[in-house]
């Protein structure tokens, strides 16, 4: 046994180690805590796997951000949980479903061990026209450049999912500002870090969005670095969360899909398809759009933390 | 050279793990939620700082050194923070936490 | 066996683990957790495929890793609104039951 594969063993464990405390974990914040080890420890495995762009994004958006959401609802779900813990369902059922999860488990390790070899792949196609795209990491050429049409769709499922989100506000809040992040009890020690830590936080993201064409990187982690920051400012009490009904809040929002959507147009008559960018040009609108992107994710994920309206729209 | 420093790394790595292991057993054997704190905040700290100081012979450029004791820096501005947080929560909530 | 092949196995656990959580729990913030961890095992899956078409001096087959950064996104959204959904249905029922 090499050493690498001792350390996949090991990642292995811990991985499956940390899921069974999550699933087995007998209240709801030891649970929502395993989850976000669980995300931390995935990224690791991520970088086994040869994808530091995707353990970026797992590590920001998986570990990071759905774990502030989870706690946040964990706090203010905790009356129900006492009351839900009795309807707990009996051992037999509990039994059988085991039982119908390990059949699953055991389909997918099958197709896993029966898996074609050698492995089809789409990598030398994906490389070989990579310098026609400008971009150098071979991930942004396909979210941006072969697949645009799915990060466009993505962005407009982001929105979908804040419009969501927002419809569950009642009428007389329509158009408010969320209830405040804030916490509680204000701390001299947290406005402290929500005064420092933005601007190293912008900085970095905006690092990570621009490294992204030619190296690990992109707008989907630099965006939720700089919403992670918007949020910390917000939960240090330093800003309050926006009205939702102004103008520019949802100029901001619509600002990245609608640009990507005028650039898929304008393809039309620049290079004669949908999405498809004129040679030559490709950098500079592929930078564009991400820089659109990268402000609209980054609001679109702060929003999605924050929630519905909670208060009425100050006259 | 090249192997001096691979043993350096080795060493200073080793001796960070060994401090993250004691903070884990702190974590686990102290009774109460200051005293756990102090044990992770304590071993924490110095683990990472040992791990950084063992990983800056193997960075191939000096960004990359510097972007290593960044990422030290920042986790303890973090670390310090979450300490005093969770510090000031428990000292409320009372002697039962 | 390699390390990649051993990861697409841990997959498959996840993927049963996370499918039991969401059957089983009867909390539904629990099951949301536990869906989370189901996403996380079938992106493990596409980790593995990708890594395994691993050519052309690249580590690992861009294309699913594309795929698995938008399907991160999409299930963090997907996780937002279902807690929308859960805040705003306890909100509801308190109001009942002070109505009541």
């Amino acid at each position: 046994m090499t050493f690498a594969l001792a350390v996949d063993c090991g990642l292995v464990v811990l991985v499956l180690g940390m899921a069974i405390w999550t699933i087995a974990a007998r209240t709801t914040f030891p649970a929502v805590a395993g989850f976000v080890a669980y995300g931390l420890l995935l990224t690791l495995v991520w970088m086994r796997l040869a994808a530091p762009d995707v353990a970026l994004t797992e590590a920001a958006i998986g570990g990071g951000l759905t774990g502030v959401l989870l706690l946040g609802a964990t706090s203010r779900l905790r009356a129900t949980a006492q009351s839900a813990a009795a309807e707990r369902p009996s051992a037999p059922f509990r039994l059988i479903v085991a039982g119908l999860c390990t059949l699953i488990s055991a389909a997918i390790a099958a197709v896993v061990l029966l898996l074609p070899d050698p492995a089809p792949t789409l990598a030398p196609e994906a490389g070989a026209k990579l310098s026609l795209t400008g971009v150098g990491n071979a991930v942004t050429a396909v979210l941006l450049a072969y697949r645009a049409l799915d990060t466009l769709l993505e962005s407009a499922v982001l929105l979908l999912a804040l419009v969501g989100v927002w419809s569950l506000a009642p009428d007389r809040f329509w158009g408010g500002a969320p209830r405040s992040l804030a916490l509680r009890y204000r701390d001299g020690s947290l406005s402290l870090l929500g005064q420092v830590l933005p601007p190293i936080g912008i900085v970095l993201g905006v690092y990570i969005v621009w490294v992204g064409a030619d190296a690990p990187g992109g707008k989907f982690q630099g965006a939720t670095i700089i919403a992670a920051m918007w949020v910390l400012t917000m939960m240090a009490g330093l800003q309050n969360p926006p009205e939702l009904g102004r103008a520019w809040v949802r100029l901001i929002l619509v600002a990245g899909a609608a640009f990507f959507l005028a650039a898929g147009i304008a393809g039309f008559w620049l290079a004669g398809a949908f999405l498809a960018y004129p040679p030559g040009f490709a950098k500079p609108l592929i930078v564009a759009i991400e820089a659109a992107l990268t402000l609209s994710v980054a609001a679109t994920l702060g929003l999605l933390v924050a929630g519905p309206s909670a208060r009425p729209v100050r006259t | 050279m090249s192997l001096i420093l691979d043993a350096f790394t080795v060493v200073a790595v080793s001796l960070g793990a060994v401090f993250f292991l004691a903070g884990a057993v702190g974590l686990l054997r102290f009774p109460d939620t200051l005293t756990r704190l102090h044990a992770l905040t304590k071993a924490d700290n110095v683990g990472l700082g040992l791990v950084v100081l063992g990983l800056l012979p193997q960075a191939e450029r000096p960004l990359a050194a510097v972007k290593l004791v960044v990422a030290w820096l920042l986790v303890q501005l973090a670390s310090g923070t979450v300490s005093q947080l969770i510090a000031r929560a428990a000292r409320r909530a009372g002697p039962s936490a | 066996m390699s390390g990649t092949t051993l990861f697409g196995l841990c997959a498959a656990v996840l993927v049963g683990l996370g499918l039991y959580g969401v059957i089983v729990h009867p909390q539904v913030l629990r099951r949301v957790v536990a869906f989370n961890l189901l996403g996380a095992g079938a992106f493990l899956l596409f980790g593995v495929v990708a890594r395994r078409g691993a050519e052309a001096g690249m580590g690992g087959d861009p294309v699913p890793q594309a795929l698995v950064i938008t399907g991160i996104v999409v299930a963090f959204s997907a996780t937002a609104l279902a807690v929308g959904l859960l805040l705003r249905l306890r909100a509801v029922r308190a109001a009942e039951d002070a109505d009541r």
